[in-house]
């Protein structure tokens, strides 16, 4: 008797279920364009996927459009796959990312750069000698066995532990601070490991504004939201200090702490597949108008044009 | 006895000494000790969970409105709902229960009741302990590798729907098994004695009996389901999702997702749609407890 009343309860959760179903799937039901596009990739680009797919989506409703954030290798993973449409990356794809493209037959990648980023290197408010470093300075506080107390970076500087927070290595912000700031001054050096690690940009910033002696990294976007409460340091990459703002990373001054962010496609996709083209089309297109809204930088009026060119020859 | 030993020096003493001394005192002393230190433990953890609750409700509670369960997800913070991910849910949760309840009940029914003792039985016993413990991120993998990519599901609320399903199947199981061996033998006897067959005995007296427990098992790991984030971002499940999901194979996104990609975002805004996301969810995780009591309740009383 007291199983029939649980298949009684169990009745009246089907139909509640069913009625969830029927509800779920008056979905929209119109003309026009239809499909599905999947983008994946950076975390870093995604707040500009999102508001793209956010956009397209208003225009074209027929179309949907998914976003994910595994990362900038992850998406170009699943983009050789051929489980996606579109991988976000904030870093250019490697040569061996290539090659496992062309593994599984995929050798029509396009790459198209929408946004530029630029990282920025905070320290606390109250430290008034680290106004301006320059990229060896920075390389020589960040590099594996780099310096540890702030009288090594410049004799003038106070005797004080240098702490730091960095970006955990999973994330792009990661990739291409090695890139730009170890590999790139000093090939065969490694980023130090015995700085606080964190995919979380919340907590690099609490952790630099709470300790008089730290220095970290991450993006400017995020340094734009978070900004009053650090001080960002000048870098002087061999033409005088240059501090980051969204002037000097468009113009290509804040080096080497300035990059692209790029999305991939492939040509026979936008040649064949109508909804991923007009995605596409639309990303160029507004990049203008949605890359600020979310706190990355445009970029300059050529390089935009010149994208716009590299799709062209797919368009109607 | 213990108090007459310690006072042996003072035989003018009455032998009989209410007042503890010694190593009884000191036992005592230990006792009542001992009950403020556990007070002060099970406090510690209830506060830090009434610390962790009042701040997320203030955070988030100004971004529980109407619009939050009918928007889909947005760039502008204060546009950003959860109605994709709410469906994508219901839809994935669903799924996972159809799955887990018949499959996970029925290993109980014939761990128990009907299959021979021997050491292949100790072997998957032993296993479905274990697998209880491992991460869910390794579910994830499994998932990833076996109904995303072999099976070819992509990741769709299917492939979600079974993922989940694996990571909460052992501990379904065992609690099912628990539940089923709180039945008296003596009933199962009494069934059998008076002629009923093996499947009568175990449908119309040992399962009445086991469902409060079945029951709780249950919905205890869906609760646990609704939660998780890791394995289903490891199969791929997307975050901007701004429609509402029709099919099985559609792909998805689900609360516990949205909240964790507002958590990495900049902008105030969006932590406080978090907050708000995690109010829902513990809404929600709460209704299956609270309902997984009542119903145990309910049974306990026929």
């Amino acid at each position: 008797m007291v199983v029939q009343r649980v298949f009684g309860l169990g009745r009246r959760a089907l139909l509640v279920a069913a009625l969830g179903v029927l509800l779920a799937s008056c979905g929209y039901s119109g003309d026009g364009l239809r499909g599905n596009v999947r983008i994946d990739g950076s975390s870093t680009a995604y707040p500009i996927a999102e508001a793209v797919a956010e956009e397209f989506s208003k225009v074209e409703r027929g179309v949907r459009v998914d976003v994910g954030f595994s990362g900038t290798g992850g998406g170009l993973e699943k983009f050789c796959r051929g489980e996606i449409h579109v991988a976000n990356a904030s870093r250019p794809i490697t040569e061996r990312e290539v090659q496992t493209c062309a593994d599984k037959g995929i050798t029509d990648i396009l790459e198209l750069q929408v946004a530029i980023d630029a990282l920025t290197v905070v320290v606390h408010p109250s430290n008034d000698w680290a106004q301006c470093l320059t990229t060896r300075q920075v390389h020589d506080i960040f590099r594996h066995g780099g310096y540890t107390n702030w009288s090594q970076v410049d004799p003038s500087y106070p005797d004080r532990q240098i702490t730091g927070y960095a970006p955990g290595t999973d994330s792009g912000t990661f990739d291409y601070f090695v890139e730009a700031m170890i590999k790139g001054v000093d090939e065969t050096a490694f980023h130090r490991g015995d700085f606080t690690a964190s995919e979380d940009d919340n907590i690099l910033a609490q952790g630099v504004a709470n300790d008089t002696n730290a220095i970290g990294y991450f993006g400017f976007a995020y340094f734009v939201e978070v900004g009053q409460d650090l001080n960002a340091v000048a870098i002087d990459d061999g033409h005088g200090c240059i501090a980051p703002s969204f002037e000097v990373a468009r113009s290509g001054e804040y080096t080497p702490l300035s990059r692209p962010l790029l999305i991939y496609t492939r040509e026979s996709l936008l040649a064949e597949d109508e909804a991923v083209r007009t995605l596409v089309q639309f990303y160029i297109e507004s990049s203008d108008e949605l890359v600020p809204e979310v706190g990355y930088v445009t970029m300059p009026e050529d390089v935009h044009q010149a994208q716009v060119a590299k799709i062209a020859p797919f368009l109607p | 006895m213990a108090v007459t030993q310690t006072v042996p020096s003072a035989p003018h003493e009455p032998a009989v000494n209410l007042e503890a001394s010694g190593r009884v005192a000191r036992r005592q002393r230990l006792s009542r000790a001992s009950r403020y230190v556990l007070l002060g433990t099970a406090l510690l953890g209830v506060s830090a969970l009434v610390v962790l609750g009042i701040d997320t409700v203030m955070n988030g509670w100004g971004r529980v409105t109407p619009e939050f369960f009918t928007n889909y997800p947005s760039r502008f913070a204060d546009q950003a709902g959860l109605r994709s991910s709410i469906i994508g849910s219901v839809w994935v949760l669903s799924l996972t229960m159809a799955l887990v309840v018949p499959i996970g009940l029925g290993t109980a029914i014939w761990i128990e009741e009907f299959a021979p003792q021997n050491a292949v039985l100790g072997i998957i016993k032993i296993n479905l302990a274990n697998l209880a413990g491992v991460p869910s991120i390794i579910y994830g993998v499994l998932g990833l590798a076996i109904f995303v990519r072999f099976l070819s599901f992509g990741p769709s609320i299917l492939a979600g729907a079974l993922t989940l399903f694996l990571m909460i199947l052992p501990m379904t199981i065992i609690a099912a098994q628990e539940a089923i061996r709180q039945v008296p033998d003596s009933i199962r006897q009494g069934s059998l004695a008076l002629g009923a067959s093996q499947w009568q005995t175990v449908w119309g007296h040992v399962l009445p009996g086991a469902m409060p427990g079945m029951i709780t098992g249950v919905i205890l790991a869906m609760a646990r389901a609704a939660g998780e984030t890791a394995a289903l971002v490891m199969i791929g499940a997307f975050a901007f999702i701004a429609y509402d999901n029709t099919s099985i194979m559609d792909n998805f996104t689900v609360i516990p997702v949205q909240i964790y990609n507002w958590t990495t975002r900049p902008q105030e805004g969006f932590r406080a749609d978090a907050a708000a996301g995690i109010i829902v969810l513990m809404v929600i995780v709460l209704t299956f407890n609270i309902g997984a009591a009542v119903l145990r309740e309910r049974f306990r009383r026929h």
